[in-house]
């Protein structure tokens, strides 16, 4: 038994079933309307199930708060990126390390010892991150007055900081040229190379996901309709007529 | 020798607000005692008492992005329960064992009426404390349903709340209705040293009292809004959803960042009225939390030290009589104006951003 949701009469997720392996990356794809980001947000405890079960590591967490489903090591990125716009690149990179640290509101406060050497390591690693991202010459600036792809990149360092095992893209590829498809794909494979995190995302630019993918799960109508590498994917019949056949709505 | 004054040099800096602010507020004092005008230090030491709720609000309002137009409530109720827990002669209980411990530990305080009869008060710094107490409770009461509520619908709900405290106040007998509560004693900060009261030959140190009272409580929310914490609080502002994806739990800080506006509000409540002597139903008002709205709105909203020269300025101004009738609508249209014009707040464009 899939995942399942609602909206009013419009059944979103209908059933879906899938696993992502540790250390690999997983697509999702579909035309639109097809349910991904409905699914991404029932992972990550944005909406509710109706019905289902969500297991990460073991555990089951559906119904879980959004940021508890973080602070077990499921960290995310939005559609229409969501960046602290009142806050610098730097700012919300160390913001992202919030569930890897502790301080409270009296050591802050007070801003003990504890509080301040935390706050050093916070910064440290957050730096860390911004060069790993090639994007430290940045640090200064207003998030929210950054082009689009250097958002893009910015939002994916502050997932990284919270240390995630497995790690949601929502359409990174989403408004970025070429050049800039290439280099994502690239530091997506990183991520998953040196970083040993496992990806799943949501994508519409086929070759990136053909190109990066270790397996892909089509959806449409709220259905999963396909499961396999990149390879299956591609022969698998239903899935082309989806995409290119007489009556399809991508 | 070196490493002294590269400590002293890095100490310098690194509060050089503080120091600035302190300077400013010692230079204040010798001029005015200077030109012989001793008398506004009373307006100034009540505009720091106000310039402290304005503290805890624009942490709310500026960094959290939570509004209150509740504030006054709070100032309301730490000032009313500290002055009725001080006003109340509990010489008819003064045979009960309870207050024979009470007296004992030293919280119960004795004086004579001009009768000689023996009264009995609670002690003020116990009934400061209970204030304090008291307001952070009602605080998580109001806040635990109300902070579900956004925007306009949190303005609506906490205005409510601020509308109840003032008709309590000018509804219940013990908080004297219409007139409030009077003769509230000063209280002893540092036996025969410092003492928090309205008394002419006490208005220096109450000055001071004060000013290091609002100072405290700028370095407090300052070291707040600069730590895991206050990342926190200002991530709430740009999108709760981007909030909760770093893991942030939205609804506990945006109340625990209520509770300590709150706690600021009533701190200064307690402070003001035990210095004025006693407080009316007008401190609960509606227009009061208006005002503090307004002060955070002009001072640039996250601009703590904006907020605190403006809402001084502003507030000495008002207590000084120079809007005559017209305060609530000066205000009020300050208010109108900043929210039309610069939403940002006049004082935006001096503040430059500490770096991360």
């Amino acid at each position: 038994m899939g995942v399942n949701k609602h909206f009013g009469g419009l059944h979103a997720v209908n059933n879906v079933s899938f696993t992502v392996e540790e250390c690999t990356i997983k697509s999702v794809i579909g035309p639109n309307g097809a349910g991904k980001t409905t699914l991404f947000n029932l992972i990550a405890g944005y909406h509710r199930l109706d019905s289902g079960v969500v297991e990460f590591n073991g555990k089951t967490i559906q119904g879980l708060h959004a940021y508890e489903i973080t602070s077990r090591g499921i960290s995310r990125t939005f559609q229409n990126i969501k960046l602290f716009s009142r806050m610098t690149v730097l700012e919300n990179v160390m913001t992202g390390r919030h569930v890897r640290t502790s301080a409270g509101f009296i050591a802050a406060a007070l801003n003990t010892r504890s509080a301040r050497n935390e706050g050093l390591k916070i910064r440290e690693k957050a730096r860390e991150l911004l060069e790993l991202l090639q994007v430290s010459d940045l640090e200064d600036r207003d998030a929210g007055s950054l082009p689009f792809g250097k958002q893009r990149y910015v939002e994916i360092a502050r997932a990284l900081a919270a240390e995630p095992k497995l790690l949601l893209l929502d359409e990174p590829a989403a408004g970025l040229n070429i050049h800039e498809t290439q280099s994502l794909a690239e530091l997506i494979l990183k991520i998953k190379s040196a970083l040993g995190i496992t990806v799943l995302m949501v994508e519409h630019d086929m070759s990136l996901v053909m190109d990066i993918s270790d397996s892909i799960a089509v959806l449409n109508y709220g259905e999963k309709i396909a499961d396999g590498t990149p390879k299956d994917i591609q022969q698998n019949l239903e899935v082309i007529k989806v995409y290119l056949g007489d009556d399809s709505d991508a | 020798m070196k490493n002294i004054w590269g400590y002293l040099k890095g100490f310098i800096l690194k509060h050089s607000s503080a120091i600035t602010g302190i300077i400013a507020v010692i230079l204040l004092q010798q001029i005015i005692s200077f030109g012989g005008k001793e008398f506004m230090l009373t307006q100034l030491t009540m505009s720091a008492y106000y310039s402290l709720v304005v503290v805890g609000l624009c942490m709310l309002m500026g960094y959290a992005g939570q509004i209150s137009m509740g504030q006054a409530g709070f100032f309301a109720i730490g000032g009313y329960v500290s002055a009725v827990l001080t006003t109340q002669n509990l010489a008819v209980y003064k045979d009960t064992a309870v207050l024979k411990v009470l007296g004992t530990i030293g919280i119960i305080v004795k004086s004579n009426d001009i009768y000689g009869s023996t009264l009995y008060y609670l002690s003020p710094m116990l009934a400061l404390i209970l204030a304090v107490v008291i307001t952070l409770g009602i605080a998580y009461i109001i806040g635990v349903p109300v902070l579900k509520l956004k925007g306009h619908y949190l303005a609506m709900a906490t205005l409510g709340f601020g509308t109840i405290i003032y008709r309590i106040a000018l509804g219940t007998k013990i908080f004297g209705e219409a007139d409030g509560i009077s003769s509230v004693p000063g209280f002893t900060l540092i036996p025969g040293l410092l003492q928090v009261t309205g008394q002419t030959g006490f208005k220096v140190q109450n000055y001071y009292i004060a000013w290091i009272l609002v100072i405290t409580g700028i370095i407090i929310a300052q070291n707040i809004i600069n730590s895991r914490v206050g990342r926190a609080l200002r991530s709430l502002h740009s999108g709760e959803d981007a909030a909760e994806s770093v893991g942030i739990n939205v609804s506990k800080y945006k109340l625990y960042i209520f509770i300590i506006s709150a706690a600021f509000a009533a701190v200064a409540g307690v402070f003001l009225t035990h210095y004025n002597g006693g407080i009316g139903p007008s401190e609960a008002g509606v227009m009061k939390s208006v005002r503090y709205v307004s002060i955070v709105a002009v001072g640039g909203m996250a601009n703590i030290w904006g907020t605190v020269i403006i809402g001084t300025l502003l507030n000495f101004l008002s207590l000084r009589g120079y809007f005559g009738s017209y305060d609530d609508i000066v205000f009020g249209a300050i208010l109108i104006a900043i929210m039309l014009f610069t939403p940002d707040g006049i004082l935006r464009k001096f503040s430059f951003r500490k770096k991360a």
